[in-house]
């Protein structure tokens, strides 16, 4: 094992975990933002937009996340360029970097999963603790935010934290689009130095670190309520 | 009814000839009831006499297919829509419904919060008081039922009792017109309904105002001064305690108040 590479590419590992962070964590939270509305719409209808969220997540869910980021970026990101006057335009900047199109790639794919994880979520809330809040004449805006997210929440800590885990762990295929992630660095380092295991090592002992943090949080946020044994 | 005696106080929940059907079944077949400040009413009847499903109408837990009903000297503004009859205006539904202090059969507590925090919510989300308010009142009101101890507990470690009596409390701290109480002892084991019953006698001694549907014909009696006895949708008897209990001429009355004596 030779491990003398490694200061000499600490600061890119650095920024290639400031990276990946940034990728999880604004995923994680846009997606969530679509994911609760996704869910919501699925339990309270109307009917039609319920369809619309059951058949983005079954597409989202059907498909291998690794096309879906390709077709965004080598697809979307191809027709992008074509239309007059973008290159000149203030969105120019965002389009032509891969980051991004890693970014929606991975909403898109936390708000499929985590919609109907939502969906569900929202469901199992007991109705005589929402009838509750009705009958205290809690507005349906104020009886979603104080009570039946929170609740339903509440019941998913653990599969989300589980989830979450797993959309660290696919965050490397935005190297497959030239996004240097912690992964992507890793590569570098191999392709340098021809180093092929330690490298390797050194990158998945970050996923541990990450994955350890993540499951730390969440069960901090799972004991916040006590449950009897 | 002894109207002499209403006449002369606010009244406070009035309802008109209700009806209320779940497709084809009627539930409620032309229910009426008055009660003033300070009154006591206990609605009983056997299970399915529609007694649960007419008080959850009066704050619109469900929707009556036709009627009036009247809070704090309030209608509460219909439209007719194809399911039947619809609230025209949900703000004054919500303001009403504020007036309003319910106490469930399962309790219903918010499990993802602690007791004090169940009564401050309504206070402070719905009503907009401050949260000191909120917190003194809500205090005051655990008090009230013997819970200041458990203020920092979760629901789901207290006993039935307790998480009634912290539900009263909550629907105590929004300061209601009126009380409704839907069977708040059913769901309790024999040796925890007295704490409970204790809490709403003494709330009844105080004068507040409180509808109740209840199975517990010896409390509702005692603390009654206004007993509807429904049946198959109807009010079949209606009166005094003493006049429903002990001075009825209808069958059905007589057989089922008997179980007291």
């Amino acid at each position: 094992m030779v491990w003398s590479w490694v200061p000499e590419y600490l600061p890119k590992f650095v920024s290639g975990l400031w990276i990946t962070l940034q990728l999880l964590s604004l995923s994680v939270f846009f997606g969530m933002l679509l994911a609760i509305p996704i869910g919501l719409v699925q339990v309270t209808g109307p009917r039609w937009l319920g369809a619309i969220a059951r058949g983005f997540c079954t597409v989202v869910r059907g498909t291998p996340l690794l096309i879906q980021l390709w077709l965004l970026y080598y697809g979307l990101g191809a027709l992008f360029p074509m239309v007059p006057g973008i290159r000149e335009s203030f969105l120019w900047p965002v389009l032509r970097e891969a980051f991004p199109f890693a970014v929606l790639a991975f909403t898109i794919s936390v708000a499929g999963y985590e919609g109907e994880i939502m969906r569900g979520a929202f469901k199992s809330v007991p109705k005589g603790e929402l009838e509750a809040a009705r009958a205290f004449g809690m507005g349906r805006f104020t009886l979603l935010r104080r009570i039946w997210l929170p609740r339903a929440l509440q019941n998913v800590f653990p599969t989300l934290a589980g989830e979450f885990v797993l959309t660290l762990k696919s965050t490397p295929l935005a190297a497959t689009i030239t996004v240097f992630d912690v992964y992507g660095v890793g590569s570098i380092v191999r392709q340098e130095t021809y180093r092929i295991y330690e490298p390797l090592l050194f990158v998945a002992a970050i996923y541990i670190c990450l994955t350890g943090i993540i499951v730390l949080v969440f069960n901090w946020l799972e004991r916040r309520v006590p449950r009897p044994a | 009814m002894n109207s002499d005696i209403h006449r002369s106080r606010n009244e406070a929940v009035v309802v008109n000839n209700l009806h209320k059907k779940f497709d084809d079944l009627e539930v409620l077949r032309g229910v009426s009831l008055q009660a003033n400040e300070g009154d006591v009413l206990s609605i009983i009847g056997s299970s399915g006499s529609g007694k649960s499903t007419f008080l959850r109408c009066i704050n619109l837990l469900e929707l009556p297919t036709s009627g009036d009903i009247r809070i704090a000297g309030e209608s509460i503004a219909f439209k007719q829509s194809k399911q039947g009859l619809i609230p025209e205006d949900s703000k004054q539904v919500q303001r009403l419904r504020t007036k309003l202090g319910m106490v469930f059969q399962s309790f219903n507590l918010w499990s993802h919060k602690t007791v004090i925090q169940n009564v401050m919510e309504v206070p402070v989300h719905v009503l907009k008081q401050s949260k000191q308010d909120a917190l003194e009142r809500a205090e005051h009101f655990l008090n009230r039922v013997g819970l200041w101890e458990k203020r920092d507990q979760y629901p789901a470690f207290l006993s039935g009792g307790q998480q009634q009596r912290a539900a009263i409390a909550r629907a105590l701290a929004i300061e209601p017109r009126v009380m409704l109480f839907d069977e708040p002892t059913s769901a309790l084991d024999p040796e925890l309904v007295g704490e409970v019953l204790k809490v709403i006698h003494d709330l009844a001694d105080e004068g507040r105002t409180m509808i109740l549907v209840t199975h517990e014909m010896k409390f509702a009696r005692d603390v009654s001064n206004q007993v509807i006895f429904l049946h198959h949708g109807k009010v079949e008897e209606s009166g005094t305690a003493q006049q429903v209990f002990y001075e009825t001429k209808s069958e059905r009355c007589k057989a089922f108040v008997s179980s007291i004596h």
